[in-house]
């Protein structure tokens, strides 16, 4: 039972690694700062999910699993915030997507933030 | 009223998976701390639908495991694209047809936890959304998630396809 536990936990775990090593190879190798954001949160959506999960095998039913999930909950709800706020910052700064089409382009330049625009 | 006891309830529990003890004076401390933070809660006027949405509960056991399965499928998506190619970055306005701010906030919010679509803007009941490939863009453009999201806030769902490219 406890080796057979161990294998589940294992396999999270390994997986949650793979997703972090392809998170940061993509941060690596994509292009702008808008596909690296996306590069990013396979990261803090899967690559921390597994590893957490993986870890609550470990701990099985006591205290530590309830605050590993509770980790996992926060993680969930604050990481789109900073996610958001990066893209922000670029596109506040000019930054601009590189994508096929000027429409595109102009679609998110249209959305920065006025105060900013007047300084 | 029922938010601050809400509020309360969660904190409790909060507190107990959190120290583990049963000691008198730490049950005490944490008491004081409750009671602390609901009335700032209360002065601060958060503890209301928004800052504390207990009424999602129930539908939230349905849209939870659904955006669960969505994050798994477009993290492997995503995955694919970056170790074999097929990144190609767009934008794109989706309609957000939810009828509040606390509504549009879950649906923005879910949209950037799911890797391959990054939520830019909100504005006027439309999302701006970065996508990194066609495969998750078009996951939005059929205004799945829209749906999904309108259903767990409780807002009338319309049949037709509610996204614009």
């Amino acid at each position: 039972m406890a080796a057979a536990l161990d294998i589940i936990s294992w396999i999270f775990i390994v997986g949650g690694i793979a997703f972090c090593l392809i998170g940061g190879y993509g941060l690596i190798k994509l292009k702008d700062v808008y596909a690296r954001l996306h590069a990013a949160s396979l990261i803090d959506t899967l690559g921390v999910g597994l590893i957490l999960v993986g870890l609550m095998f470990q701990a099985g039913l006591t205290l530590v699993t309830a605050k590993l999930a509770l980790i996992l909950v926060f993680i969930f709800f604050t990481s789109p915030t900073a996610t958001h706020a990066l893209a922000r910052a670029a596109i506040n700064h000019d930054v601009l997507p590189e994508v096929d089409t000027e429409d595109e382009r102009e679609m998110v330049r249209s959305t920065k933030t006025p105060s900013e625009a007047a300084k | 009223m029922t938010q601050a006891i809400a509020l309360a309830a969660a904190l409790a529990g909060f507190w107990v998976l959190l120290s583990g003890y049963w000691l008198p004076l730490i049950i005490i401390l944490g008491i004081a701390s409750i009671l602390l933070c609901v009335y700032i809660a209360h002065r601060l006027d958060v503890c209301d639908h928004e800052g504390h949405p207990v009424h999602l509960t129930v539908p939230g056991l349905w849209y939870f495991p659904w955006l669960v399965k969505e994050i798994v499928v477009s993290n492997i998506t995503v995955a694919k694209a970056i170790l074999f190619g097929g990144v190609r970055p767009q934008v794109l306005r989706v309609k957000a047809s939810q009828s509040d701010e606390l509504g549009q906030t879950v649906y923005a919010n879910s949209i950037t936890l799911t890797p391959g679509t990054v939520s830019i803007d909100v504005d006027n009941n439309y999302i701006t959304v970065h996508a990194i490939m066609d495969g998750t863009a078009d996951g939005l453009r059929t205004g799945e998630m829209d749906q999904k999201v309108c259903k767990l806030m409780g807002d009338p769902v319309s049949e037709s396809g509610s996204a614009k490219a």
